[in-house]
């Protein structure tokens, strides 16, 4: 499936007339059974695409909640292996939900590329989003990547001028991560009117969607970023809220059902999100 | 260790390529937000290079602010001591702010400055990096922001107190290990959040490209003021080079100029820490493996799973699991030798400096001398070794003195 799923995906997006709902968590997360509860239960609370998060030791374009969300599944034994693991588990009740792994490079590299885009594409991974993999960089993993039809979803961000972005939608696929601020993942709040101008430049460049995130905490924001954009991103407030459920002892199915009713309030923004510029 | 040479290059000099790659090292490994102001860098440092007036203004602090050029000094007392070869020391201690820092320091602040930024960011680690960043900030009149790691800022105090007097602002880290490394993420972080008017001004020769091209640039007025020196003194070049490594900014300042003189060996010495099989050290080269962090390729400590090893070394400056992607590339063609000195014989070097030349050196740099103690004894009377002295040890007092049961 790969890349065609993420297309077939944000099709039926389109279909239905709506933005679509991305949802980030990090695997292993507090635990690896929890982590797999929570995504398993993703689809069913609303996400229609989850990234995944690989931890990694130094997440230097994270902020504090996926920075903790990291160090709880590194402290208890995640590992890119076990990560892949996971998308096999979940893919075997869970053919239509795309999913995306998301991180940064040197775990994927100690792994070796050719190893982990087999392992990767046999588990059932449709995309990449490789943070410190700017295209400058495209022989590493990028172009290995396309070779097997996995999609290379690219971060576009505020300082990516008009100059540069064909130079970085070239070999871009999937879809588009707007990145709506300068900064790192959970911080400002975006602004919702620099956004729709955001995602209107980038559909002059473009035909993928464009999925935003960076700063989207609650479903009145997913629901205004969901009417300027193809896909609203949720990340550390989710994360966040993993956190939390875990330091209260919660894991398991309980943690998962917490979560997916926060993930159902964001997907009843999006869902009744006012469509203007997209 | 060192892989089999696929070719022996014409220079070794001629690095990095277009893209900032030393062999497989280098690169520009960032998020897509940076960038674009690390091509605005690369292109503001080229047309810098080629302005007479940029060369030549950098030359009138480093004369005149810096204290350049530093002393290359005849360590009588230490040569005797061993008995063996001829140890020649580059006092770097001796420039303003008492380390080798400052030379890389004053060469970005005017780029910085010629860029039109407002706002300056560093990281630390033992601290003279951001004493020496604080420095040219106040002395250029730009606000400073200076990240250093919870744990550093415990054990460097002094340090600390420095930078505040000179105008930082210092900010704790007190994620991951709390040390350099989580200094560097952090100040990437606070750059990604500042673009518009932030220059980071990174203190070794690691990071993406142009970093460790350039700030090697700006150090290697330590091997050629060393070289020219040295014919003067000696009527010839040194035989053994031999320099301290953490990133590696001191060791590849010396090392650089006398990378083509094929008659030069040239040791590294990296913070071997409690043994290179207790774990608990900083040697990338001896015990790490190729890896992709902080905007870069390099040998890199880490586990099976990529995950990055926390370094350690009595020495805050050595304290770094990576190394400069120049030093990683150095290593695979065999140019330069690495190796390492513990934390108890870079304590042993530091003492025996002190005593005989009335020297305290840095603790970094006492890792230097523990090599040059290992191999002098054994060289000929007319072998002769240059030593970088990077660094003064005032600030590592306090360490020193725990570390020898001494109550101050």
């Amino acid at each position: 499936m790969t890349v065609a799923r993420i297309d077939a995906r944000f099709a039926a997006l389109k279909a239905e007339g709506r933005p679509g709902l991305v949802v980030f968590v990090t695997a292993g997360d507090p635990d690896l059974e929890t982590s797999f509860e929570v995504i398993r239960a993703l689809p069913a609370a609303g996400a229609d695409v989850i990234e995944i998060g690989m931890p990694f030791t130094d997440p230097m374009a994270d902020g504090p909640a996926i920075q903790a969300a990291g160090l709880r599944a590194l402290a208890n034994g995640q590992t890119l292996a076990k990560t892949l693991g996971l998308v096999r588990r979940f893919r075997e009740t869970d053919q239509a939900t795309p999913l995306v792994l998301m991180g940064y490079y040197n775990p994927i590299y100690s792994y070796g590329v050719p190893r982990f885009l087999t392992d990767a594409k046999a588990a059932g991974i449709d995309g990449l989003i490789v943070v410190d993999l700017p295209t400058e960089e495209d022989p590493e993993l990028c172009l290995p990547a396309l070779e097997q039809d996995i999609a290379f979803i690219r971060l576009a961000t505020p300082t990516t001028d008009d100059k540069r972005l064909p130079t970085v939608l070239r070999h871009t696929s999937g879809f588009v991560y707007y990145v709506s601020i300068n900064g790192i993942t959970g911080s400002a709040a975006p602004d919702c009117n620099a956004v729709a101008a955001a995602v209107a430049r980038l559909k002059r460049h473009t035909e993928l969607p464009v999925a935003v995130g960076f700063g989207i905490r609650t479903p009145e924001q997913a629901a205004e970023i969901g009417g300027n954009a193809d896909a609203a991103v949720v990340g550390s407030a989710v994360v966040s809220m993993i956190g939390e459920a875990a330091a209260e002892g919660l894991t398991g199915k309980p943690l998962a059902d917490r979560i997916s009713a926060f993930v159902a309030t964001l997907a009843a923004g999006v869902r009744g999100a006012k469509r203007s510029a997209a | 260790m060192a892989m089999a040479p696929a070719q022996t290059p014409n220079s070794y000099r001629e690095g990095p390529d277009e893209h900032g790659h030393f062999g497989i090292y280098g690169g520009r490994f960032v998020a897509e937000t940076l960038m674009p102001l690390i091509l605005d860098l690369e292109k503001a440092y080229e047309d810098a290079c080629k302005d007479p007036s940029f060369r030549a203004e950098l030359d009138y602090f480093l004369e005149h602010y810096v204290g350049r050029p530093s002393p290359l000094y005849f360590a009588e007392r230490l040569t005797d001591h061993f008995g063996g070869a001829k140890i020649y020391l580059k006092r770097e201690e001796l420039n303003h702010t008492g380390a080798h820092k400052i030379n890389n320091c004053m060469g970005q602040i005017l780029l910085a400055k010629r860029m039109g930024k407002k706002r300056i960011i560093a990281e630390t680690g033992a601290g003279q990096h951001g004493v020496a960043t604080a420095t040219v900030a106040a002395r250029f009149g730009l606000p400073c922001t200076i990240y250093m790691g919870k744990t550093d800022i415990e054990r460097q105090s002094p340090n600390v107190f420095r930078m505040k007097l000179l105008g930082a602002e210092v900010v704790p880290v007190t994620s991951g290990s709390q040390t350099l490394k989580d200094a560097m993420n952090e100040a990437l972080r606070d750059w990604v959040t500042q673009v518009e008017d932030t220059f980071y001004i990174i203190g070794t020769v690691a990071g993406p490209h142009p970093y460790p091209a350039m700030v090697r640039d700006f150090q290697a007025v330590i091997g050629n003021e060393a070289k020219a020196q040295m014919l003067k003194t000696e009527g010839r070049l040194p035989d053994t080079l031999v320099a301290c490594v953490g990133g590696g900014s001191n060791a590849i300042g010396l090392f650089y100029p006398f990378l083509d003189d094929k008659e030069v060996a040239i040791d590294a010495v990296e913070a071997a820490g409690l043994g290179l099989e207790s774990g608990k050290h900083a040697a990338s080269l001896a015990k790490g493996r190729p890896g992709v962090l902080h905007g870069n390729r390099t040998y890199l400590l880490q586990d099976d799973d990529g995950q990055i090893i926390e370094a350690h070394s009595i020495s805050a400056g050595l304290d770094y699991p990576g190394i400069g992607p120049e030093h990683s590339w150095l290593h695979d063609i065999g140019r330069v030798n690495f190796v390492s000195a513990t934390d108890q014989e870079a304590l042993d070097a530091f003492q025996l400096c002190a005593k005989l030349e009335g020297i305290i050196p840095a603790l970094e740099s006492s890792h230097a001398l523990a090599h040059v103690a290992r191999i002098a004894p054994d060289l000929p009377k007319d072998h002769i070794i240059l030593v970088n002295l990077s660094g003064r040890g005032d600030k590592d007092i306090f360490t020193v003195a725990t570390a020898l049961g001494a109550k101050l």
